[in-house]
Parts: C-alpha cells; structure tokens; sequence
C-alpha cells in the first residue's frame, strides 16, 4: 500500500511587485497558484515545466525556504502523525528539516568558498546533537565514501573540485541527516552531459540503499522518464498534468504536456517526430491570461478555454490514475 | 570527393594554442573539417574540449593570450578564396568578412546584447557598415527582419531595449543580427543552451528556414546529441582539442566507430526508451589541459584502452565521408556492428 510522505493541499506562493516612490505594492508575481500533490514514500515525483513555471518556488515552498502565501503542507511520518508544518514556529521546524533536504542547482554557489567541506558539512550534524568532532568527521567520511569521493576531500575547499564533485558533495550535505525526502532542484542540469550520469545513477543507487524518496525538479523531460515514477506538468504556477512516468509519453492529456514533450530533442535517428511549435513566450505570471493559462499558446484553444479555468480532473489510462486539467479531454471523468 | 565549389568554408589542421601563466593549453590541436553550403556541421563535446575556441578562431575573435599556431582556414568568397588565418585580426580585410559573410549567434542573448543600446541600433550596425543603404533603408530593413524572426510588433520593438525582451526574443534579435547581411556562414555557438525547450524549438525551425531559404552553411557547437540528431548534417565529435570522429549524421549516430562517441550517446536518457533503459557514464573525468594524458588523449576513461593508446591515433577514412581517430576503431566497429 502506497503511503504518502507529504501532501500539498492549495499552496500558494505569491511575491509582491512593489514600485513607486512608496514602495506600494502594485501586483502579485503568482509563482505558485493552488497546488495538490501528493508525495508518497519510496516514490520518485518529477516536476518539470519550462523556466518561471513555479517549480523551484513549489519545492522551497515544501521545506518554507519560501514562506507560502496559503495552503497547507503535511507532512506524515512513519507511524501516520500528521502535521501542518507551514504554521509551524520556525523552532518547531527545526526535527521536520531533518526529514526534509534538498539539492540546490549550481553547484558553484551553493557550496561557501571561505569553508572546507567539513566546515560546511559539519554544522547540520553539530545543530542535531552530534557533539563529538571524531563522530562528525566519521559520518561525513562514510558519506564521501559512498558517493565515490575519498574521504581525504573533506579537509579541501570547494574550488578545489569539479561541477560534478561539488554536485556530489551537496548530495552528501543533503545525506548527512538522514532525511526521508530529497527535493532534487535541477540536481544534474548545470552538469556535463557524462558526469551528469554519473550523477544520475548515484541518485538511484543512493534511494535504493537509503530508501529516500525524491521530489526530482528538472526541465529536462528525457531525465524525469528515466528516473521519475511519476510526472507533474507544472504552468505558470499550477499543475497542468499528473500521472505515471510511462504514461505522460504514451497517452499524453495535455496540449502543453504535447508540445513540450514534442520539442525536446531526441538523440536517436529512428525516433524523430514532428516538432509542435508553440508560438510566443510564457506569459508574465504577474498577469496572467484570463481562462486556462495556457490558452494563448495553445494550438487546440476553443472559446470555452478563453472564459473558464479549467481544473484538474482525475481520468484513467492503462488502469493508472491520471490527472490533467484541460476542457478538451474525451475521456470519462473519474471521481 | 564533393564539388569544390560547394564548400564554403575549410579548416585544415588548424591549431590554436592559449598561453597563461608561462604554461600553454592546446586548445584546438589539429582540427580538419569542411563546410558545405546549405548543410548543418554540428561540432559536439563536451565543456572544455574546444568546439567554442575554433567557432573564435574562425571569427578571428580569440582573446590576446592565444593565437593561431598553425594550420588553415580557407573561405570562399565569389570565386575567390581567402586564407582567414593569415589576415590581420582587427584589419579592414578581416571587419569585411567578419558580421558580414562570416556571421555568429552567442551563447548567452542576456549578455551578448549591449544594454545601453536599443536593438534597431544594435542591427543597424551590420547593415551601416557592410551594405550602402540609407538610414531610412536600414530602418525598414531592421523592422522586416525583426518581423521574419517573428517578433510581434517589430516597429514598435526596433526601438526598445534589450532589458524589455524575454529570453527567447533576445535570441532572436541576435539571430536578426547575425543574418542581417545575409551571411554565407553563420556559426552559432551553443545557441539555444540557456533557452526553454519550447522557445530552442523555435529558434531551430527559424534556423532551417534560413538554411533552406538563403543556402547558409550553418556550424552548430552544442553538447546535445538530440540536437545533433535533430538538425545536422554533418557532425564532427570533438574531445580534448581533437575531432575524435566525424561524418554524416547518419554516419556518427547510428554506426559510432569512436568509443567516446559511443559513451557519449549512452550516457544520456532518451526520451521514449521508458524506465529501464541503460545509462552508462563514462568513468572519471575530462583531464586539465596543463596535465594531459600521453597519446589518445580519451585513452584514460576508454574501455578499450591498450598499450598502442599510448600514441596518438592517426585519422583513417572509413568512407568516402566517415572518418574516426581510433587505434582500435576496427575491433569496436565489429562488435558493435
């Protein structure tokens, strides 16, 4: 039986737009608009979308690196305690942080160049009661170990190593409190495309051994089908798609799920199809078109879709539950 | 071999070297390729192996600690041809060519366009030097090529800033830039790296039309086998300062003779091959071009390595248009048949 490990209910991260003399707030960036996910244990949940889609807000969102505007976040743990962690006072946060890490994207300027790897490493481990240096030096040790560093790098400093070292290395800052979620914020993408699977592959053996469940954040869909259970489609600000990895490839919903899959190239001859050119940019999610977001770009738009909001509808391909929110989908509703 | 005339542009054992700190880095070290009018070569490898230094050396716009060492890049412009390498950098020979015949889209739109500037001004340019037109004219001619690149109101547009375009627009005036003169070689370098997908499929469909449209040669750098599959014609693999392979696209995709080549198109996940496809990384990492490996300079992550890597491997033509630098090139080729 599935058991989640976090749920989303409506959580909204709205930024202020503040111009004038006064500073008057004048608008709302709308990153992230009403989300429902469900995260459950032992799964990898990709969430990809195109640049300024809300993706990364959504996962600080999850761990309040980002303070939500609205909605909720659940954490469950192991024996089904649930907790709302975004009313929680910043102290009391602090044993759920343990549970909940992340990978930061650059791998050059999440790491601080004045410290060693273990000065930087060392300070998670000291705030959760490991007193002892020899203790410290131990975990973060093992931990090099296993992510194929020598042990020896910890008394370096960042610009000592390479992208993908450095990479390695916020995956062992990430480890080091044995956390029961990993947001991966675009783990791989600043990384060469042979040391990305490097990566790759230690991200799957690491979830094996350690029985971790990611929240893998990318805009690279060839990465998510490889590694991910499942996929949510993120526009401006909301989850436009939701379903099986497998799925999103071959019974896809969505018009915009269509053409971002279409566009991605395809490194094998035999398996080019037609591009799906969308025309123009994301729009500014300060102003968002009125009706389905995406409307404006859409191919298939019909009237409907320029009034109404669609929302996210549960259908079924393959047996599998599959969500989307589109006003054109044939399939029978499922409640 | 192919019709003479057909060839736009050809680099013969070209090397650039850079030289920092009383050390030298071998940049590009003998690289040999031909461009044909019309045609896509896309140069691939990864960061570091030197596929932006030769779009420089080509453009003549390499910083002061490098030069040329050796080698030819000849051009043919009309029916005379020109020895890039021997004109003088900023010389008058080489401003003629250079925006002109020879015309570069960079990597990154945010900072190659200067801010202080507005767009119509920075097209303008090209045209005010390499064309007699008028201002009016230029003008005109500004706004139709914004329009071509699909930007929507280009009148307005032309005198705007390039702080009021998005990513993908900025990419675009670039491309406006680089094709104002209607180039015979437009190199892009990486272009759509720092792009979305769905704004890079549009920049590509922009970039075929132009090729079909006005017979460009066009030299794509980018580290994507997706976008080598997708739009060339020719690919040349570099890795470390050296072409490792090179040949039609059908040719390096489908029968890769080089195991680099082959690594490098097992390491990345495809889309469409589902969950349980294989990736493989290739071991260890690209080495520092101060230390490098004696001989094949891939001969250090190679699974195929022997003692006969410890010299580097000469170029042997498979066919008329395959040609790999591998000592072991034939057993691989076998067992990979």
């Amino acid at each position: 039986m599935k058991k989640e490990i976090l749920k989303l209910r409506g959580v909204k991260v709205h930024f202020p737009v503040q111009a004038g003399v006064f500073n008057r707030v004048v608008g709302h960036v709308l990153a992230v608009d009403g989300v429902d996910l469900d995260i459950f244990r032992g799964e990898v949940l990709g969430l990809a979308g195109e640049s300024g889609c809300g993706k990364t807000t959504l996962g600080k969102a999850i761990l309040r690196l980002v303070e939500p505007t609205d909605g909720e976040v659940k954490y469950i743990s192991k024996d089904d305690n649930e907790t709302e962690l975004t009313s929680l006072e910043k102290k009391d946060m602090d044993p759920f942080r343990k549970k909940l890490q992340i990978v930061f994207q650059d791998p050059h300027s999440s790491l601080n160049p004045s410290f060693t790897i273990f000065g930087s490493l060392q300070d998670p481990l000291k705030k959760f009661g490991i007193k002892s240096k020899e203790e410290r030096r131990k975990i973060i040790g093992d931990l090099l170990e296993a992510v194929n560093m020598r042990r020896e790098y910890m008394d370096r400093y960042p610009h000592e190593f390479s992208g993908g070292q450095r990479q390695r290395i916020g995956i062992v800052r990430a480890l080091c409190l044995e956390p029961e979620l990993i947001v991966c914020d675009e783990a791989v993408s600043a990384l060469d495309v042979s040391i990305q699977a490097q990566v790759l592959k230690l991200l799957m053996q690491l979830k094996k051994e350690k029985n971790l469940t990611y929240l893998f954040i990318t805009h690279d869909l060839s990465v998510t089908e490889y590694l991910c259970d499942r996929i949510a489609v993120m526009y401006l600000g909301r989850i436009v798609e939701l379903c099986d990895s497998e799925d999103l490839y071959n019974n896809t919903l969505h018009p915009y799920s269509e053409a971002l899959i279409s566009a991605i190239p395809v490194a094998d001859l035999d398996k080019q199809t037609k591009r799906i050119v969308l025309e123009g940019d994301v729009p500014s999610p300060v102003n968002p078109p009125k009706g389905c977001p995406f409307h404006p770009r859409c191919p298939k738009a019909t009237d409907i879709c320029k009034t109404e909001v669609p929302t996210l509808k549960k259908y079924s391909t393959n047996g599998n539950e599959h969500y989307a929110s589109c006003h054109l989908i044939d399939l029978p509703e499922i409640s | 071999m192919e019709d003479k005339n057909n060839i736009a542009l050809s680099v013969r054992d070209l090397k650039t070297f850079f030289y920092t700190n009383n050390r030298c880095n071998k940049a590009v070290n003998g690289v040999s390729f031909d461009v044909e009018k019309g045609k896509t070569l896309c140069i691939v490898g990864e960061s570091g192996c030197g596929k932006s230094v030769t779009a420089a050396t080509i453009m003549q716009l390499l910083p002061t600690l490098s030069r040329i060492e050796e080698g030819e890049i000849k051009f043919q412009k009309d029916d005379k041809i020109i020895n890039i390498e021997k004109l003088e950098k900023n010389g008058k020979e080489m401003r003629e060519i250079r925006g002109s015949d020879i015309a570069m889209i960079f990597q990154d739109p945010m900072t190659a366009l200067n801010p202080v500037y507005t767009v119509g001004f920075q097209i303008s340019e090209n045209l005010k030097y390499h064309t007699n037109l008028n201002k009016k004219e230029i003008r005109e001619k500004c706004i139709s090529l914004l329009n071509d690149m699909g930007i929507p109101l280009p009148e307005k547009r032309v005198d705007e800033y390039p702080h009021s375009y998005s990513g993908g627009m900025r990419q675009r005036a670039m491309i406006a830039m680089a094709m104002a003169c209607n180039p015979k070689i437009l190199i892009a370098d990486e272009p759509t790296t720092a792009l979305d997908v769905t704004i890079q499929a549009q920049i590509f469909e922009l970039m075929d039309k132009l090729k079909k449209e006005n017979d460009t040669a066009i030299i794509l750098i980018t580290h994507d086998m997706g976008v080598v599959a997708e739009l060339a014609d020719n690919v040349a693999v570099m890795y470390m300062g050296n072409i490792v392979e090179a040949g039609t696209a059908d040719d390096v995709l489908r029968r890769p003779t080089h195991p680099y080549t082959k690594a490098l198109l097992e390491s990345v996940p495809v889309l469409g091959r589902g969950k349980n496809q294989d990736i493989n990384p290739i071991k260890g990492s690209t080495p520092d071009p101060y230390n490098r490996p004696i001989g094949c300079q891939f001969a250090p992550r190679c699974n195929w390595q022997t003692e006969s890597c410890d010299v580097m491997p000469e170029i042997t033509q498979i066919n008329e248009t395959h040609q790999v630098r591998c000592h072991k090139y034939e057993q691989f080729f076998e067992k990979y048949k």
